[in-house]
């Protein structure tokens, strides 16, 4: 597209750039930061995607909250604890206040949580994230308790999902009673002023916050967050100095970023987990063949062999280096490393191509075989680029492959379909038992298992430890599950990991940023040094 | 006339059904939004759920009926991704398109045509051939790659204009206009340039062609020998001889600006439809490109209607009758 072409132009006019003077800046209280993604709605429950929760955290908390690491921590709740199998017991935060003064009660957390249960028509409801809460109890305004049908320890992860509204404000509001601000009344830590959709939205500092970094209130008393989907757009306004810090910077231009002397960046590895999923339930998946395109006797990705094969076939350190010029970490786990259920022991395959060759001589296929590899052409970081790296290097030992990309509006619905044998797809999750829920755990759709395994693999060994974990609350005890049904299942080489994404935030020289694995940018996590 | 505009508005009627189809039966091929935009923890049941809530489930010609059926109450629909109604999504970023398209197509009218007629009645001087290399620019210099100097030329070197978006807007009737600040002028400067340039080249040439034809014709000869002033001659004999070709290019050229302004409207975050349509597509929000799609159609017609009618009065031989349809 024009647009991406015009990445590419804007990345060489940087370095002309690099002289400029920067602007003074706005009055040390004003931050004016640059989104990379449009907010379609500030109605924390209408669609959960990640450009409309980084704005709601602005203005809403949540029971349970994130830290920058990825892990839980307390938020509108202080504490929770499951007291018998099926109920979990949450502490509220006393004192706490709405924007409009009132105070926050139990009350306000049971109208919220079943305004997010009901509300229909929505491509990404956040329904799922109350279906397993079968009753709510009020023990006191401060006091409340959930009890599920059978034991579940994923709760405090749901309720991170599940914004705070206020029960007067938000009693029979709409959307567009949220986007006006009428009904936009939270807790957190800045109040909203104005919603100017696809364009900005202003924010003003909650005095009465409870929430404080060492004691203090967030560093501004305006926020404007500014919505510059186009890499260029952002890029220029920050080195205009229109702006004072800008998101999701493109990997060709970080370098640059990182040389001006008056920006600097902060990084983090991302939650985001590239990896290939390989089609392991049908005899004669599509867009598989010999290398004259003949039908294949058998499914190659069926044998473990090959699927190691592939995975020893890959460079990860080239992809790292050369496709995503240094911003990535190479893969060995689903999850990526502060995450819970990470396996420090699991490393990255190494890159072998001898011993590629061999076990696909093993295997039976010393000529090897003829497959394609489909990827969006929009969706990650150089998602492109990387497919076209994967095939070259999997063409070294005798895979002859196809590359077909496209928009993602378009590759998800035909993946859905299992139109794709090969496929490239990315996952961020904050625990390494449920991204093995969704990809890996046996398709079930009663249980809600493997929604995203595209490939089928399954391991009734894996998902019993799954489901013991699930019913685990003791965090500890939990983790070492997760972490032995991660190690159990990436032995089978279920798919070919490739690379954890980093995040980047560019900012000026006088700010300095929190960097988060889940990729938010908040304002409050900004500071001047 | 009347019957005229009559027959026109019945066809356009028909052009619409037709294109609400294309567009339907378009999107229901690609997919739905619920794949693009549910969260990764959702089971195989909270999906389906979505796409039921959202009446995709249902076969696409009842699909269509319902839509239909709402389209003649007035309802296009509520935007899946927004939340609201989507035909109030585009009206309220029409403003800004309109702005921008208004401020390029006038840039473009209010210099091509002086610049070409200097060109044509001196294409020998230095002026005419220096108007005519720039406009060689103009045509072949793509748009993005323009918009981007002008960002770094005169918001990141100079710190002159500011990068991107739109300024700070007032009411006026109930629309929320940016150009009558001095702050939203500024932020309209660059971006109207951009989107001018094209337009800008070609009126130039079809102003110079058209001044250098007129001035061999008999008419113009005769006005001389009459001892008319030159001025006379240019401005009216010239000038509403050739303004026909000019007024259809500009028509024409009008509706895609504000169709497709989407290049500059990306590069300078100007919250137009044009970025509308883009980010909608990608999540294959049916009821807004739908709608958009509606509402261009419309504007299309309308601005083909107007161009007719000013031939009308340009030219006095052209007549609006039934017959032409």
């Amino acid at each position: 597209m024009v647009v991406q072409q015009a990445r590419l132009a804007v990345a060489s006019l940087i370095c002309a750039a690099l002289s400029l003077t920067g602007t003074p800046s706005a009055a040390a209280a004003e931050l004016r930061i640059g989104l990379g993604a449009d907010v379609t709605s500030l109605d924390p429950h209408f669609l959960n995607v990640a450009p409309n929760n980084n704005a709601a955290w602005h203005v809403f908390d949540a029971l349970v909250h994130v830290d920058a690491n990825a892990r839980l921590a307390p938020g509108l709740a202080v504490s929770w604890r499951a007291i018998d199998p099926i109920t979990w017991e949450f502490k509220l935060r006393k004192g706490v206040k709405f924007h409009d003064g009132s105070d926050f009660t139990a009350e306000d957390v049971v109208f919220s949580l079943e305004r997010a249960a009901t509300l229909a028509a929505s491509p990404g409801p956040f329904a799922s994230f109350v279906k397993p809460i079968t009753a709510k109890e009020i023990i006191d305004p401060w006091t409340i308790r959930f009890k599920t049908a059978a034991p579940y320890a994923m709760l405090p992860y749901d309720l991170d999902s599940i914004f705070i509204v206020s029960k007067k404000a938000a009693a029979g509001a709409t959307t567009e009673n949220f986007n006006s601000g009428k009904a936009a009344v939270g807790t957190g830590p800045y109040k909203l002023v104005r919603f100017a959709r696809g364009e900005r939205i202003e924010l003003a500092r909650n005095d009465a916050y409870w929430g404080r970094q060492n004691g203090k209130l967030a560093a501004w008393d305006k926020v404007t967050l500014r919505i510059l989907p186009a890499d260029t757009a952002r890029i220029a306004a920050l080195l205009a100095g229109d702006l004072d810090a800008i998101e999701n910077i493109p990997t060709a231009d970080l370098t640059r970023l990182n040389t001006n002397a008056h920006l600097r960046l902060e990084q983090k590895v991302s939650w985001r987990t590239l990896f290939l999923h390989m089609d392991q339930y049908r005899e004669h998946p599509p867009h598989l063949s010999d290398k004259s395109g003949r039908p294949l006797a058998k499914n190659p990705f069926k044998d473990a062999r090959v699927r190691l094969a592939l995975s020893k076939a890959i460079n990860r350190r080239a992809i790292v280096e050369r496709v995503m010029e240094g911003y990535a970490i190479a893969a060995g786990n689903l999850v990526s490393p502060p995450v819970f259920g990470h396996v420090d022991a699991l490393k990255p395959e190494t890159y072998d191509p001898a011993a590629a060759k061999k076990l696909l001589a093993e295997a039976g296929f010393p000529d090897g075989f003829a497959l394609t590899l489909y990827a969006p052409n929009d969706r990650y970081v150089n998602d492109e680029q990387v497919a076209q790296a994967l095939a070259q290097m999997l063409a070294r030992v005798g895979i002859q492959t196809r590359v077909e990309t496209m928009p993602a509006s378009v590759y998800f619905a035909k993946a859905r379909a299992g139109e794709f044998a090969f496929a490239l797809l990315g996952w961020g999750s904050f625990s390494g038992d449920l991204a093995l829920r969704a990809l890996l755990a046996t398709p079930n759709a009663d249980k809600g298992y493997g929604a995203w395994n595209w490939g089928r693999y399954s391991n009734p060994k894996v998902d019993a430890l799954l489901e013991q974990g699930f019913a685990t609350p003791d965090e500890a005890k939990r983790e070492a599950l997760a972490r032995a049904a991660a190690s159990l299942a990436l032995k089978d080489v279920p798919v070919i990991l490739l690379h954890h994404q980093l995040a980047s935030w560019a900012m000026k020289k006088s700010i300095a940023y929190i960097p988060r694995t889940d990729e938010y940018t908040f304002a409050h996590d900004f500071r001047p040094k | 006339m009347t019957i005229f505009i009559i027959r026109r508005l019945l066809q356009s009627v028909l052009v619409l059904c037709f294109m609400s189809l294309l567009v339907f039966v378009g999107v229901y091929a690609i997919g739905n939004p619920v794949d693009i935009l549910i969260n990764p923890q959702a089971d195989q049941a909270d999906i389906e759920r979505a796409i039921a809530a959202l009446g995709l489930d249902k076969p696409l010609a009842e699909q269509y009926l319902i839509f239909l059926k709402q389209a003649l109450a007035g309802d296009l629909g509520k935007s899946f991704a927004y939340n609201i109604p989507a035909i109030q999504l585009i009206l309220e970023r029409m403003p800004a398109t309109l702005e921008l398209a208004l401020a390029a197509t006038g840039m473009a009218v209010l210099l091509g045509i002086p610049l070409g007629l200097w060109a044509g009645l001196a294409p020998d001087s230095w002026a005419g051939k220096l108007i005519m290399t720039g406009s060689i620019l103009g045509f072949s210099l793509p748009t993005f790659w323009v918009g981007l100097m002008l960002i770094m030329l005169f918001a990141v070197e100079l710190g002159w204009l500011p990068s991107s978006g739109r300024g700070p807007t007032t009411e006026l009737l109930g629309v929320a206009l940016s150009f009558l600040s001095w702050e939203g002028i500024r932020h309209l400067i660059l971006p109207a340039t951009n989107l001018a340039l094209f337009k800008l080249s070609l009126i130039i040439r079809l102003t110079r062609a058209g001044t250098r034809e007129a001035l061999l014709q008999d008419y113009v000869k005769f006005a001389r020998a009459k001892g008319l002033s030159n001025a006379r001659v240019v401005g009216v004999h010239v000038l509403k001889n050739i303004m026909i070709p000019i007024v259809t290019v500009i028509g024409l050229e009008f509706g895609s600006v504000i169709a497709f302004a989407i290049v500059t409207e990306s590069i300078f975050a100007w919250p137009g439809m044009g970025k509308l349509i883009i980010d909608s597509i990608n999540v294959l929000d049916r009821p807004v490109i739908v709608a958009y799609l509606l509402v261009i159609v419309s504007l299309f017609i309308l601005i083909n209607l107007a161009v007719d009618i000013v031939y009308s009065l340009l030219d006095p031989r052209v007549r609006i009758s039934e017959a032409k349809g």
